[in-house]
Order: structure tokens, then C-alpha cells, then sequence
């Protein structure tokens, strides 16, 4: 009896140490984990290509790519194909977003505009902007307006939402401080109610940056003769894979490129989060 | 400039919130309000500054309000209601920009507001880098910019620790000293309403009635002697007393709700 309770007190006396069970669930992501990630399929997919595995018409290799890439800057194709569709994509993209703006303040701030604005957005929003590009054709003729205006009424939709979402997410506590101090409307507006809409709009141009790439090549597919989408239809008609993945690629960096300035836009608009 | 609640009854839909309720607060005078949970006290404070239409009776001011007072009736907010993008220093002088001011005005203005709450030194700070304390003098910074005649507090010191709320009441009694400027003040807390006010309204349980208003018998300064200690304490449970009862009736409800 004596000599188990002696054991226990011992057992008892011995300390370990508490097991840490608090990692993961954190999002962070490794500095260099993505890049090295991408370079490690490039080269696999580079070594498949070279050794034959894959056949390049189906899969050309990266440096087939990369060398397509090279022949259409310097015969000056990929300027002419890049700044069409920079142009429709520029002018579409700030004339949906203005009015987007515009409109989701106006649903945001007003009752009225809310409920006849509402009622528009959600009964044309889910419309694939796409379909409409035939009709805009028959308004606005064969130029370049009715790709801009498909551009333009696919990014108007996502802004509108996610400005007025925005706007409703603004704390209303603020608002009520500002009425408190006698604030006129229109400084709430810009003092209080833009910042707090903020993030909300930000996180909506990456969304329209996005619908802005799908819609012009889309348009440029069905009527271009230049731009990005009209040579990656091109080149898939030819079975010229090499130069359909160089387009590919291109709007990818694109896509990349439209990314990175709205990450530095939300670093220096949003530094206060 | 007194501010005077008349006759205020309030609804929200079909339940009613407050029931007739009625006193004044004259220029430089702070009265509590204290009720238990649920008795109408914020929803009385929004309609006194303004923010709520009552659905019976009116706020009302009576006096001029000083000559230099940019909003004569100001806000200090619980949950501070800093605009979390501006720094310091722009969160003081937000409610100057639509004034007719001039820059330098304004700036001489944030400076002493700033000052006078000690935060000088934080001006370029912005609110996530500061504490809830140091938020909340911020938000009291920015209404004693505006020169105000009476200040509306609603809870200013419930979110924050016994520590920091025991240092922003010292920061109160300081500024409420002089007897320049009023306040209505909202609690919870007994301490703190015996402590700062000059009289303190007792709301009933919802619909809020007034049950009582009790005077404090001393001066702000005299409240900090070690001999008005008991006489606090004495106030604090007659109040206590008052409102014990339904106290525990609202916190059932709160519970079944």
C-alpha cells in the first residue's frame, strides 16, 4: 500500500510538457512555395515535351511557346493583336466601371434607386453579356463599339453589385457620428461612405478585370480581325498550337499583370485595414 | 444653454420604449441616466441629440448655445465610432472640414483637443494601432473639438477595462470641472454616475419611466476625499435599491429572448 503510493507521488512529480495543438488554420502562404511550384511543372511539362512523351501538336513544349511568343513581337503581330484588345478592354472596362459606380452609389444612397435598380440588375445581371454582342452589332454596326459596349455592360453589372453591397456594408455607426456632427450629405458621402465602400469596390475590379479578359476575347472570337481572342481563334484553326498557347500565355500575364495593380492599389488605398 | 427632454415617449413598431419621460438639464450640469437593461436609456440619448425621431414629445433646447460652440450637442460614442482610415489627428478634425473654418483655425483647434486628451504625441497614429482607452480619447478629443455645450455619452466606458475606465473617469471629472460644458451621461454603471453627475435620472424597466431623480449632496471635487466615500457608496445603493428588482426581471428577459 505504502510502497504504491510512494509511486504515484513520483509519477505525480514528473512533469511533460503540454502538447502544442494550435497550428495550421492561418493564411499565409510561403514566399516562393507558388513560383517554385509553377517552375516544377513547366519542367516536367518541358521535359515531356522534349523527350517526346507528349506530341507537340496536342501539348507544344514551353520553349516552343516561349518561342512563338518571341516571333510574334519581333514580326510586330503581337503589338497589333495586344493593343486591340488593350484598347477594347481599357475603354469597355472604364465606361462599365463609371457606370457601375455610379449606379451602385445611387442603389446604395437612395430608396428609390434602390428599388427600381435592384429589380433591373437582377433581371439582367444573369444574362451571359455575350449573347447580347449580335444585337449590339445590329445598333452599333461592325466597328469596334460593339465590343466595348458588350465589355462595357459586363463589367456594369459586377460593379453595381459590388458597389452597393459595399456601400451597405459601410458601418452605420459611422454615419450616425457624422450626422451627429452635422455633416452634410455630400461630405458623408466622400469622407465615409467611399473609404467604407472601399474594399468591397476594390475587390470588385479584380472580379470586372476578369469579366473584362473573358468578354474580349469572346467578342474578338466571333468578329475581329485583330486582337488576342481573334488570334488564338486563328491560330486553333490552323492547328498552330504553339502560337493558340502563346495567346493563351499572353493573357494570362495580362490577367497576372491587371492583378498586381490592384493588389498595389488595395496596399495603398486599404493600408489603414 | 439647458437641453430639455419633454414629455418623450418612443415605439419601436409595437413595443414601446419609453413612456413620458421628462427633466432638464441645465448649462454646465451633468445628469446621469441609469435604467436597467433594456429600459429605453441609448434610445432616450439618440433622441435628445437628434439622431431619432420620438414617436411622442420633443427634445428641445432653451439659451443660446456659447458663441465659439461649432455642435452645441455632441456625441461620445460607445463603440467610439472612429473612421478607421483617418489617422488621429484627421479623426479630431473631421467634424470641422464642413465649417467655415479656415485650415489654420482647424489645426489650432485639433491641437488643443489633442492636448487636452493627451494625445499629441499619437496624432499620426491610426485607431487599429491604439488601444480601446486610447480609442475612446480620441473619440472625446474629437467632440471637445467642436467646442460643445453639452456632451451626450452613451456608455463611453463600458467596452473598456476597470483600469482604463477608472483613468478616462479621471479625464471626465477633469474636463467636466470648470462647469463650462454639460453632459447627459448614459450608464450601467452606479460608480460612475455617482461619481460624475450632479443628478441622476432613474428609468423603470421598458417602457423607461422616470422612477426618481436623485441630486448628489457634494461638488466633483469633493467626491475624490476618502470622507464622501461612504456617502457615494450609501447613493450607489439607494440607487441600487431602486432599481434592483426589475434589473433582474430584465436580465430573465434578456435570457428568455
Amino acid at each position: 500500500m505504502l510502497d504504491r503510493a510512494a509511486a504515484d507521488t513520483a509519477k505525480d512529480s514528473a512533469t511533460r510538457r503540454v502538447r502544442f495543438r494550435g497550428a495550421g488554420f492561418v493564411p499565409a502562404s510561403s514566399r516562393f512555395g507558388g513560383w517554385i511550384a509553377l517552375a516544377f511543372v513547366i519542367a516536367i511539362w518541358q521535359a515531356a515535351g522534349s523527350t517526346g512523351l507528349v506530341n507537340p501538336l496536342f501539348l507544344p513544349a514551353p520553349s516552343a511557346i516561349a518561342r512563338a511568343i518571341y516571333q510574334l513581337a519581333i514580326s510586330g503581330a503581337l503589338w497589333q493583336h495586344l493593343s486591340a484588345s488593350l484598347l477594347r478592354i481599357g475603354v469597355g472596362w472604364l465606361l462599365g466601371t463609371a457606370a457601375g459606380v455610379a449606379v451602385g452609389f445611387a442603389i446604395g444612397l437612395s430608396r428609390l434607386a434602390r428599388g427600381v435598380g435592384i429589380t433591373f440588375i437582377s433581371a439582367l445581371f444573369p444574362i451571359p453579356k455575350i449573347a447580347l454582342l449580335p444585337l449590339l452589332i445590329l445598333w452599333l454596326g461592325i466597328g469596334e463599339e460593339p465590343k466595348i459596349a458588350t465589355i462595357a455592360l459586363g463589367v456594369f453589372f459586377s460593379t453595381a453589385i459590388s458597389v452597393y453591397s459595399g456601400v451597405d456594408a459601410v458601418p452605420r455607426n459611422l454615419i450616425r457620428m457624422a450626422q451627429s456632427f452635422n455633416v452634410p450629405f455630400a461630405t458623408i458621402v466622400r469622407k465615409v461612405v467611399w473609404p467604407g465602400a472601399l474594399p468591397a469596390i476594390l475587390a470588385g475590379f479584380r472580379i470586372t478585370a476578369s469579366v473584362a479578359l473573358l468578354l474580349v476575347v469572346s467578342a474578338e472570337m466571333i468578329g475581329a480581325q485583330y486582337g488576342i481572342g481573334a488570334f488564338v481563334l486563328q491560330a486553333g484553326n490552323l492547328m498552330q498550337t504553339d502560337q493558340l498557347l502563346a495567346g493563351v500565355v499572353i493573357l494570362s500575364v495580362f490577367g497576372l499583370a491587371v492583378g498586381k495593380v490592384i493588389g498595389w492599389l488595395e496596399l495603398r488605398l486599404l493600408h489603414w485595414r | 444653454m439647458d437641453l430639455i427632454a419633454n414629455h418623450i415617449s418612443h415605439r419601436f413598431g409595437d413595443l414601446a420604449v419609453l413612456d413620458d419621460v421628462s427633466f432638464t438639464v441645465s448649462a454646465g450640469e451633468v445628469v446621469a441616466i441609469v435604467g436597467p437593461s433594456g429600459c429605453g436609456k441609448s434610445t432616450l440619448l439618440s433622441i435628445l441629440g437628434g439622431l431619432l425621431q420620438p414617436t411622442s414629445g420633443a427634445p428641445e433646447l432653451r439659451g443660446a448655445p456659447p458663441a465659439d460652440s461649432l455642435n452645441p450637442l455632441t456625441f461620445v460614442f460607445q463603440d467610439f465610432a472612429l473612421l478607421p482610415w483617418a489617422s488621429v489627428e484627421e479623426n479630431v478634425e473631421f467634424p470641422l472640414l464642413h465649417t467655415q473654418l479656415s485650415a489654420t483655425q482647424r489645426r489650432a483647434l485639433v491641437d488643443d483637443a489633442l492636448r487636452r486628451t493627451g494625445l499629441t504625441d499619437f496624432r499620426k497614429t491610426y485607431p487599429k494601432q491604439l488601444s480601446g482607452g486610447m480609442r475612446q480619447r480620441v473619440g472625446i478629443s474629437r467632440a471637445l473639438a467642436v467646442k460643445p455645450a453639452i456632451l451626450l455619452m452613451d456608455e463611453p466606458l463600458s467596452a473598456l477595462d476597470s483600469q482604463t475606465r477608472e483613468l478616462l473617469m479621471e479625464d471626465f471629472v477633469r474636463l467636466l470641472a470648470d462647469g463650462g460644458m454639460g453632459a447627459v451621461y448614459v450608464t450601467h454603471n452606479l460608480e460612475e454616475a455617482a461619481r460624475l453627475a450632479d443628478r441622476i435620472v432613474v428609468l423603470s424597466r421598458r417602457p423607461g419611466r422616470i422612477r426618481e431623480v436623485v441630486t448628489v449632496p457634494m461638488t466633483r471635487g469633493e467626491r475624490g476625499e476618502a470622507a464622501a466615500r461612504e456617502k457615494l457608496l450609501a447613493l450607489q445603493n439607494q440607487i441600487w435599491s431602486l432599481i434592483r428588482n426589475e434589473a433582474i426581471d430584465a436580465e430573465r428577459e434578456v435570457q428568455h429572448a
